[in-house]
């Protein structure tokens, strides 16, 4: 499979975000009348999953559960972002995340499982339907946007590794690489970038393992070619480009933890009642709006509380943040 | 220096004063744009740029010292309006376009988050200053009106911790401006220091 980097892509070929809109309502009408087969029955015969080679992701497999708003533009989405290897600005990260190679790229896994070793991101994908969903998507900072990533559940991936029994916990590592990644010569954070989830967040239905958005291959800026995407947790949470997958007994270390655990919590599931130390929590402002939007109510576990919830049962949520 | 090229200074400071709010209108309504986050866009525009103003303002005693162009004293207050405009504009974008003046998060704001405490704060006494710029004010108030005054140093101090506060963890860009406060204080904190040396040696006389 030949990826190409997502700079070569002419923007022309992007899809507009017209069309965008209107092929997923045909597909969600489609979907709705029994047209066509919904995700998970034998998703395979329905296309390929292979990227064509400008990059574009084709046959994607709609999803039921879209929140229903409005995507963010393509130019939001892929132009502000918070990626500090390549820089602490907003745009640093479409002005300079060029550098990073995508392909060929390997994932090592280690640790409480019993399929460990490296392996290259083609085999990683192989065989996983990918589907495009649309999340919400909130940053700790009290901005938010609404992104149709492509991927497939990261549990589907992880059972792949048959973790044992002492594997309560998942740690992900972004790649290290001063080469690609100008960010890193400066210690802002502890490098490598580093991220935890327990092993029923990780297996969580809504985890997704993300190879695209917007019908295409990640944008480097993006977390090329590899990333998660948590959609109830701060967006700190869902680690970009990730090189290492680690299978742990004990709860992992995390970078914005290590750098400061009063403000950046373990969890750091989206919670509007439990203000981060230096600014409120309780609303947010979505992007694109304008200059005269007023901010939105931020929600609990950003609208996914009817499916997390239950992973925090007994869990007081002012305590571990 | 005469008097018309000082005029025609003052007039070209005050056009170089207006050329940032220009520009961020520009961006707003038309040419260029600002961004993902336009709000923010605005509210940090103007913010860094009064404090960029406000830093000028206060260099321009040490600059006049050190170059002996006595001139420059007078472009101080325009300066010093000018950030206060800044500031105050920024404030307002804050109130009315981030926070839909939504009283009650402002008033938890201001109390209870210390970088806006500290922001606040530091607007709040440059109302004073400003109100007390006129050369019939300074007149009256006399020696208490460069007691006064010295109070834009403290604005300054407010300004910069108010910026470091607020971010999110790379602090180099309020640190430099700290070291710049800093070292224009450490200036000013050594000529008060000589100067009263000198008065302390001439009463022991």
């Amino acid at each position: 499979m030949l990826i190409k980097r997502p700079q070569d892509i002419k923007s022309s070929e992007i899809t507009p975000e017209s069309t965008f809109k209107q092929r997923r309502a045909l597909l969600k009408a489609a979907l709705a009348m029994g047209l066509i087969k919904a995700a998970g029955a034998s998703a395979q015969e329905l296309r390929p999953n292979d990227p064509t080679e400008d990059g574009r992701l084709t046959g994607l497999q709609p999803w039921p559960g879209d929140v229903d708003a409005e995507p963010t533009a393509f130019e939001h989405v892929t132009g502000y972002n918070n990626y500090y290897e390549f820089g602490t600005g907003k745009t640093d990260p479409a002005r300079y995340a060029h550098t990073l190679k995508p392909h060929p790229w390997t994932v090592t896994v280690d640790g409480e499982a019993d399929r460990t070793g490296t392996f290259a991101f083609e085999d990683l994908i192989k065989g996983h339907t990918l589907e495009e969903r649309i999340y919400r998507f909130r940053c700790v900072e009290a901005w938010s946007m609404v992104v149709p990533w492509v991927g497939f559940p990261l549990g589907d991936l992880l059972r792949s590794f048959q973790p044992n029994s002492r594997a309560n916990y998942v740690q992900f590592f972004t790649l290290n690489d001063a080469e690609q990644m100008p960010g890193v010569r400066y210690p802002v954070l502890r490098w490598p970038y580093r991220e935890g989830l327990t092993i029923a967040e990780a297996m969580h239905p809504l985890t997704l393992l993300t190879v695209g958005l917007y019908g295409q291959v990640l944008p480097n800026q993006n977390g090329a070619p590899l990333r998660l995407i948590v959609p109830w947790k701060y967006g700190f949470k869902s680690i970009k480009s990730i090189v290492r997958i680690r299978f742990m007994e004990e709860q992992p270390q995390t970078s914005w933890n290590m750098a400061n655990a009063r403000e950046y919590g373990f969890y750091s599931n989206v919670n509007p009642d439990k203000d981060h130390p230096r600014w409120s929590q309780a609303s947010e402002r979505v992007l694109g709006g304008g200059l005269f939007a007023s901010r939105v109510p931020s929600l609990l576990f950003n609208g996914y509380a009817d499916q997390v919830a239950s992973l925090y049962t007994g869990l007081d949520l002012m305590a571990n943040y | 220096m005469t008097r018309q090229s000082i005029a025609l200074i003052k007039a070209l400071t005050v056009l170089a004063c207006l050329i940032p709010f220009g520009q961020l209108m520009a961006r707003a309504f038309g040419i260029g744009d600002l961004g993902a986050n336009p709000v923010q866009e605005v509210l940090h525009t103007l913010g860094r740029t009064g404090l960029n103003v406000l830093i000028i303002t206060l260099a321009v005693t040490p600059i006049r010292r050190g170059t002996g162009l006595n001139w420059l004293v007078g472009l101080r207050r325009t300066l010093g309006l000018a950030a206060f405009g800044y500031i105050l504009l920024h404030a307002t974008t804050y109130a009315v376009l981030e926070q839909g003046l939504a009283w009650d998060s402002l008033l938890v704001d201001i109390t209870q988050r210390p970088y806006i405490t500290f922001g606040f704060l530091g607007l709040l006494l440059m109302v004073p200053l400003a109100v007390t710029s006129t050369n019939a004010m300074q007149r009256r108030l006399g020696p208490k009106w460069v007691k006064l005054h010295r109070l834009v140093y403290v604005i300054g101090v407010l300004g910069v911790l108010h910026f470091f506060w607020q971010v999110k963890i790379d602090a180099t860009e309020p640190i430099l401006y700290g070291i710049v406060l800093t070292l224009l204080l450490a200036h000013r904190a050594s000529g008060w220091i000589k100067r009263r040396q000198r008065l302390g040696a001439t009463t022991a006389l």
